[in-house]
């Protein structure tokens, strides 16, 4: 048996594709006894599908030290 | 209202910490509007130029964010201005399917679909980027770090290792929290509304 807090990072592993098979068996053995992390697992997965729905953009930090470069020119 | 209540509603501008709190929010907001990351990325880029231009007339009323996210909306209504200014651009064709088992009835075919949701789709799936990228601006700055480049940016596990020097038990620690932290933040800003 794995505790709580192991099946939770399984979760999250999941979330992003990263967990070995073993792990999502564990998990899954976890989950038919274990309400809360059932629970969790429902959620971060809506989570998980809003994020990809939402199609998020972020700037990399080279093109944000860009900006800050030319905001500083300019004040 | 005496004086220093008033003061303390009060906002100041700070130019300098604009781009970490504000440029993916805005770069977001742009995105969504013109879909092109270069365009929406030049488009943050003059708000906030343009923003330190007129910061003698900001006047406190409004947050700083609302105020640049004002600036750049008129810069996306100039965008479209801008592109579509050539004569006959701007027109909108709709032209005769040339499908063979359309029955031809011009107007009954290009009425709209009044059970289709896939418009309000996107509509919704803007706001709802929005308002990830503000719970996302809410979180500690080590989780927003580990969870954007994670989730947003679709880096690898042991990149994200060597560029924030952690070990990955310590990225997932930190990835728990910052989801756990986002889904109280979204119950609250996303499904009560």
């Amino acid at each position: 048996m794995i505790s709580c807090e192991k099946a939770s990072t399984i979760c999250n592993k999941k979330q992003y594709k990263e967990a070995t098979l073993l792990e999502q068996i564990k998990f899954g053995i976890h989950l038919l006894f274990c309400k809360a992390c059932a629970a969790f697992s429902k959620k971060n997965k809506k989570l998980t599908i809003l994020c990809d729905k939402a199609n998020l953009h972020n700037l990399s930090e080279q093109e944000k030290e860009k900006m800050k470069v030319k905001i500083e020119l300019n004040s | 209202m005496d004086s220093t209540s008033i003061k303390m509603t009060e906002n100041s501008l700070n130019p300098a910490s604009w781009v970490d709190k504000y440029a993916d929010y805005l770069f977001n907001y742009a995105v969504v509007r013109v879909s092109d990351a270069e365009i929406a990325k030049d488009l943050v880029q003059e708000t906030f130029l343009a923003a330190l231009k007129s910061a003698k007339n900001y006047q406190g009323a409004a947050s700083e964010r609302t105020w640049l996210i004002a600036i750049l909306k008129r810069k996306v209504i100039d965008y479209y201005r801008k592109i579509n200014s050539k004569k006959g651009k701007a027109e909108v064709r709709i032209n005769y399917s040339s499908q063979s088992d359309s029955a031809g009835d011009w107007l009954e075919e290009n009425v709209a679909d009044p059970f289709s949701t896939l418009e309000n789709d996107q509509i919704e799936n803007a706001e709802l980027g929005q308002a990830i990228q503000e719970c996302i601006s809410k979180l500690p700055k080590k989780q927003s770090a580990v969870f954007v480049m994670k989730t947003i940016r679709g880096l690898s596990t042991e990149d994200i290792c060597n560029e924030l020097g952690i070990n990955p038990s310590n990225l997932w620690v930190m990835v728990h929290r910052a989801r756990t932290n986002l889904m109280g933040c979204l119950n609250e800003n996303w499904f009560k509304l």
